[in-house]
């Protein structure tokens, strides 16, 4: 496998790790239809099926993932980290 | 490619023209109190199988509707030969009697008050009894895709589910719906984020109302409780398989429908009344959904999972699918389609699309599935409010 994260449009704010990956190791991403997204090195552990950032996002903007708003940034997420429950929450229903 | 058009489908004609792709002879409660009668007839009689569940007392109104309606629906689906019906008393009883007896299939009902369980269960017995020889010698024939009524839900989804497994059974979706067939999803709260998706996939601003007002109408019944969903949507299982917010989940979860239109919108546990996809509102907890999905007459369901969500149910196969590798090694057991090879660009939409259609044949023509070989017969009313 030549790639380690799927993305669902090229310019999503993350993209979905397909496989368990490591910090520090350079991850080929990919479009579902097989198209190049680049390589990005991970600042943290990232599981199967959680997502990974493909930009610095700021606490406080949305994140976009299939092209469209998933939530609000609540802490700062650089580039190559986890996103998940710890820095990204919904915008539609408080907590 | 596959073409829905050129599967090759047998199934029981009923006497109402519809098709069922199984067999049964139900044994159905009409309450809480006649489960233990109706165990009693399906473990007496080989073939037959009672639905035993918590309800049916002191119910009113529109819930007393719904349960009225998901209860006589299994009856009345296709799936099902004839039925057997139990209740405390005669009038309740003799309600699911009469639903299920206008679709022209054999129904009787028993009582249980001035007989006791014992003689109930005799009667019901050699009633059920006669049901089943007349049932075994109904032999399938042919029928085409454009008498197929099917729904999908997806359960304990992940970030899988919306890349692999929900676009296939959308894509899938969208080949059954261009071939005529009748087709069923919902799950209201679970598209929130993506609800104007969903609106703009209605054919009509008409059908786009009637969505978005059962939409609000949720969202305003938790909101009247001074609670939000967050904890229960997405659940603790979507949120261990990556997924963070109900806008991520719904985003997901709505590719089931690829791109076909939605050409009605449905109360839960109405049939439709025409072909193609149609909104059915209904909870997006698993075994609810899909016994709302038997009650319309769904003859069988594709499951999209991530995590591995292993219900089934009584009357319809439940057909799984997950493209989750770790799902799909540690649970192949409830793992009916495996795509985890989507994940790693060795198997396209199309491929992945043709490979779900080849099981829904295989299943249709008698392959029992994993969820029913694992005897998952879920079966769960929706509840509305507290009963009186």
């Amino acid at each position: 496998m030549t790639h380690g994260i799927l993305m669902h449009e090229p310019d999503d704010d993350v993209g979905v790790a397909v496989a368990d990956l490591a910090a520090g190791a350079a991850v080929g991403a990919i479009t579902l239809e097989g198209k190049p997204v680049g390589t990005v090195t991970l600042a943290d552990a990232v599981p199967l099926g959680h997502k990974v950032a493909m930009r610095d996002i700021t606490c406080g903007s949305d994140v976009i993932e299939y092209g469209r708003v998933i939530g609000v940034a609540t802490k700062d997420a650089a580039r190559g980290s986890h996103v998940h429950t710890h820095c990204l929450a919904t915008k539609r229903w408080k907590s | 490619m596959i073409s829905a058009k050129d599967l090759q489908f047998t199934g029981y004609r009923r006497p109402d023209g519809r098709v069922g792709v199984r067999n049964h002879v139900l044994i159905i409660p009409v309450d809480d109190l006649s489960n233990a009668a109706a165990e009693a007839v399906a473990h007496n009689i080989k073939g037959t199988m009672a639905l035993p569940h918590p309800y049916g007392r002191l119910q009113f109104g529109a819930d007393l509707d719904l349960t009225f309606r998901t209860l006589a629906g299994q009856g009345r689906n296709p799936n099902c030969a004839a039925a057997v019906v139990i209740g405390i008393e005669p009038k309740w009883t003799d309600r699911i009697v009469q639903e299920i007896a206008k679709t022209g299939k054999p129904v009787a009902g028993f009582s249980i008050e001035r007989s006791g369980d014992l003689k109930t269960i005799e009667a019901a017995s050699r009633q059920a009894k006669m049901f089943v020889h007349d049932a075994s010698e109904i032999r399938r024939e042919p029928f085409p895709v454009s008498q197929l009524t099917m729904s999908c839900k997806c359960g304990e989804s992940d970030t899988t589910s919306g890349l692999a497994a929900n676009p296939t059974v959308g894509r899938a979706f969208e080949r059954l719906a261009a071939a005529g067939a009748t087709l069923i999803f919902g799950e209201t709260t679970e598209v929130t984020g993506a609800e104007d998706l969903v609106m703009e996939l209605c054919e009509t601003p008409e059908i786009a109302r009637q969505f978005k007002a059962a939409f609000d109408d949720y969202q305003a019944l938790v909101e009247s409780q001074g609670v939000s969903l967050v904890g229960s949507q997405p659940t603790e299982g979507n949120i261990r398989g990556g997924l963070t917010t109900i806008e991520e989940k719904a985003l997901g979860n709505i590719q089931k429908a690829g791109r076909c239109r939605v050409v009605d919108f449905l109360e839960p546990a109405h049939e439709p009344r025409k072909p193609g996809l149609s909104f059915m509102d209904s909870s997006s907890a698993a075994a609810e959904m899909v016994t709302l999905c038997a009650a319309a007459g769904s003859v069988v369901h594709f499951f999209p999972t991530g995590q591995g969500n292993v219900i089934g149910n009584p009357v319809i196969p439940v057909i799984k699918l997950s493209a989750n590798p770790l799902t799909v090694a540690t649970m192949s057991e409830h793992i009916d389609v495996d795509l985890s090879a989507m994940l790693r660009i060795e198997m396209n939409l199309d491929q992945a699309a043709d490979a779900a259609l080849q099981l829904l044949e295989r299943t249709i023509n008698g392959r029992m599935t994993c969820a029913e070989v694992l005897r998952h017969n879920e079966f769960v009313l929706t509840k509305l409010y507290r009963s009186a």
